[in-house]
């Protein structure tokens, strides 16, 4: 680079550049926020759906699964798993694993009470209800 | 005799040889997971996959940061021409983060998650059971009591000493690292807050403050093996760093399309990350100019081949292979599909692992009180350089064709098929992947042994090589 442009103008040009973005990126959050009760339905949180998040935090499904793409890529999407399946199927799944098939992959017995897994559904159908931009692309997730 | 410019620059060498020690675990973990993604019942229910990703991701971030404090303790007094504050503290922070990280690991491997998650103070405050930030709540405390006190002595270092473009961008990474990280705590029961807020460790210490980490750990390499003059190195710095988070700051939007977002995030978020190869690629321009200009042939070959190969695969693994799937219209398909691993693959190798191991390249000969390494062992770390390198490029290459694969057959076609159904398609890109993977391993056992290579006691002097300023055109880069 040339001797035009020296040390101490890139210097500022970071600070402004940083301090601009920061603001500008900070501004967003704050409309974000302001926005996101209506594409959450907060309204629809219940302390059950509050239990059920615990639950999928405390048995790490996040360790297999996506959950609206973010995860682990060795299970499937479960963003979309009530729509896909309802929430009877899920409950018969979790209680049926491990599956034992030889050379499939495996998901652990957690021991969920039924309303442990109650909570779970509610916390799953209340994720699929949020407003993902019609994402992910088809019912499979 | 010592080789090193201030004696308390020692203290970064337990710090060093930790991370490697972790990297070597990080690596068998993940050859683990990979036979689990085709022999899916492969130690089950001993280690279920959940639990090797967690050791695999965890250890790298435990030894990237084990790999960036000893990248501080070494370069840190060099710059600022005094003794680092305190050598104690150092080396007492060294022992609680060892010991915390392998408590951690072990409680992983030991008990079930949902038990580790009640002796690891999860009640106390849930924390856990996020992606990345599964450690137990008590490990989160003291990885925020060892960072503050690590940045407490450097900070107190810098401030006694001579002030550069180095270590200021270097501490301002590093209080970015422990800011953001305190976003770890905030675990609202309000996923869609959860997810916005837990990108802001994840996102903005990578695509963010880790960046400036990076660049200061490299500048300070390049003027070392380079000689070339430091207003031209650091005025370089901030055109890098001020790409990197003009373009990565607001560039956090795109993993804010599919989250409950609003949607203008896909413009947002499109239009920066788009433009997050170019700090990257200026980091390639830089290296490159550097090194061709160089005013001294350092006699470490492969700290400069470490330095070289740093830009060329960041620039791949977080420019390219980042671009191929940000912009909204494509990431509604690939999101979160094997083209995330594949990116996530080469970028954490290419920027932070290999700078990790370039200024070790560059110091660890200093601290074991040689000039530079036989030329064995130099040439056995080189093999190990392409080894790991070419074998991280072919893992990425089998990842994105199955993921292109798996967006194609899940998502394109109009008979989208089950999550399962496709992945049984997929085998053959993952068991080359874990071929690839096992070359890696090879390469890493070769990179062991280079540490240890000695046969020809001969060493290069650096005073014979140093001669008068060259040029690009009667010099041309060899490495």
């Amino acid at each position: 680079m040339s001797q035009f442009f020296t040390k101490s103008m890139a210097r500022n040009i970071f600070y402004g550049g940083t301090l601009f973005s920061v603001l500008l990126f900070l501004a967003l959050t704050f409309h974000t926020t302001w926005t996101l009760p209506k594409r959450d339905h907060r309204e629809n949180l219940t302390e059950q759906v509050a239990r059920g998040k615990h639950l999928w935090e405390t048995r790490n499904c996040i360790g297999c699964h996506t959950l609206l793409g973010e995860g682990a890529y060795f299970a499937p999407e479960l963003g979309n798993v009530y729509t896909r399946r309802g929430g009877d199927f899920i409950k018969v799944w979790i209680k049926a694993q491990p599956t034992k098939v030889p050379g499939r992959r495996q998901m652990p017995q957690f021991n969920f009470t039924d309303a442990q897994l109650d909570d779970l559904v509610a916390f799953l159908k209340w994720t699929s209800e949020i407003n993902t931009e019609n994402w992910p692309p088809n019912i499979e997730g | 005799m010592s080789l090193l410019q201030y004696k308390s620059q020692a203290v970064a060498k337990p710090y060093f040889i930790a991370a490697i020690g972790l990297f070597v675990g990080q690596i068998l973990f993940g050859l683990i997971m990979g036979l689990q993604y085709v022999i899916g019942d492969f130690m089950f229910p001993a280690i279920p996959f959940n639990i090797a990703r967690m050791v695999h991701t965890n250890l790298l971030i435990v030894w990237l940061l084990f790999g960036f404090m000893g990248a501080a303790y070494y370069l840190v007094p060099e710059e600022s021409e005094t003794e680092l504050h305190s050598p104690l503290l150092a080396h007492v922070l060294f022992w609680i983060f060892l010991i915390a990280g392998a408590l951690t690991v072990v409680g992983y491997l030991s008990v079930s998650y949902e038990r580790l998650t009640e002796i690891g103070g999860n009640n106390l405050l849930a924390t856990m059971g996020r992606e990345f930030l599964e450690q137990p709540t008590y490990t989160k405390i003291g990885l925020v009591i060892v960072v503050l006190g690590f940045i407490y002595n450097i900070g107190l270092t810098v401030l006694k000493g001579r002030k550069t473009a180095i270590t200021i961008i270097l501490l301002t990474g590093l209080v970015g690292l422990a800011v953001f990280f305190l976003f770890a705590f905030y675990n609202p029961s309000n996923l869609v807050k959860d997810k916005y807020f837990w990108w802001w460790v994840v996102h903005l210490w990578v695509e963010g403050v880790w960046e400036l980490i990076m660049g200061a750990i490299l500048g300070f390499v390049l003027i070392k093996i380079t000689g070339v003059d430091r207003e031209v190195i650091e005025k370089w710095l901030y055109v890098i760093i001020t790409l990197a988070l003009v373009t990565g700051l607001v560039g956090t939007g795109h993993h804010y399309y599919w989250i409950g977002a609003p949607g203008y995030w896909q413009w947002w978020g499109g239009f920066f990350s788009a433009l997050e190869p170019l700090p990257f690629f200026a980091m390639v321009v830089f290296c490159f100019n550097m090194v061709n200009r160089r005013r001294r042939d350092h006699p470490n070959k492969a700290a400069t081949l470490w330095a070289l190969g740093t830009a060329v695969m960041a620039f791949l693994g977080a420019g390219v292979w980042g671009f191929l799937h940000t912009l909204a219209p494509v990431n509604y398909y690939t999101h979160g599909t094997q083209i995330t691993a594949a990116h996530g693959h080469m970028a954490f190798y290419g920027a932070y692992v290999m700078v990790v191991l370039t200024i070790i390249s560059y110091a660890m000969p200093l601290l074991r009180g040689r000039e530079v390494n036989p030329e064995r062992a130099q040439v056995l770390e080189m093999w190990s350089f392409w080894l790991m390198t070419v074998s991280m490029v072919f893992i990425t290459l089998f990842l994105t064709a199955a993921g292109i694969l798996q967006s194609w057959l899940q998502r394109i076609i109009p008979t989208p098929q089950s999550f399962m159904a496709v992945q049984d398609q997929l085998h053959i890109f993952y068991w080359l992947r874990e071929l690839a993977g096992l070359v890696f391993l090879i390469g890493l056992g070769v990179y062991l042994y280079s540490f240890f290579a000695k046969d020809k006691p001969r060493t290069v002097e650096v005073g014979e090589t140093v001669e008068t300023v060259k040029t690009v055109e009667t010099q041309p880069a060899t490495f």
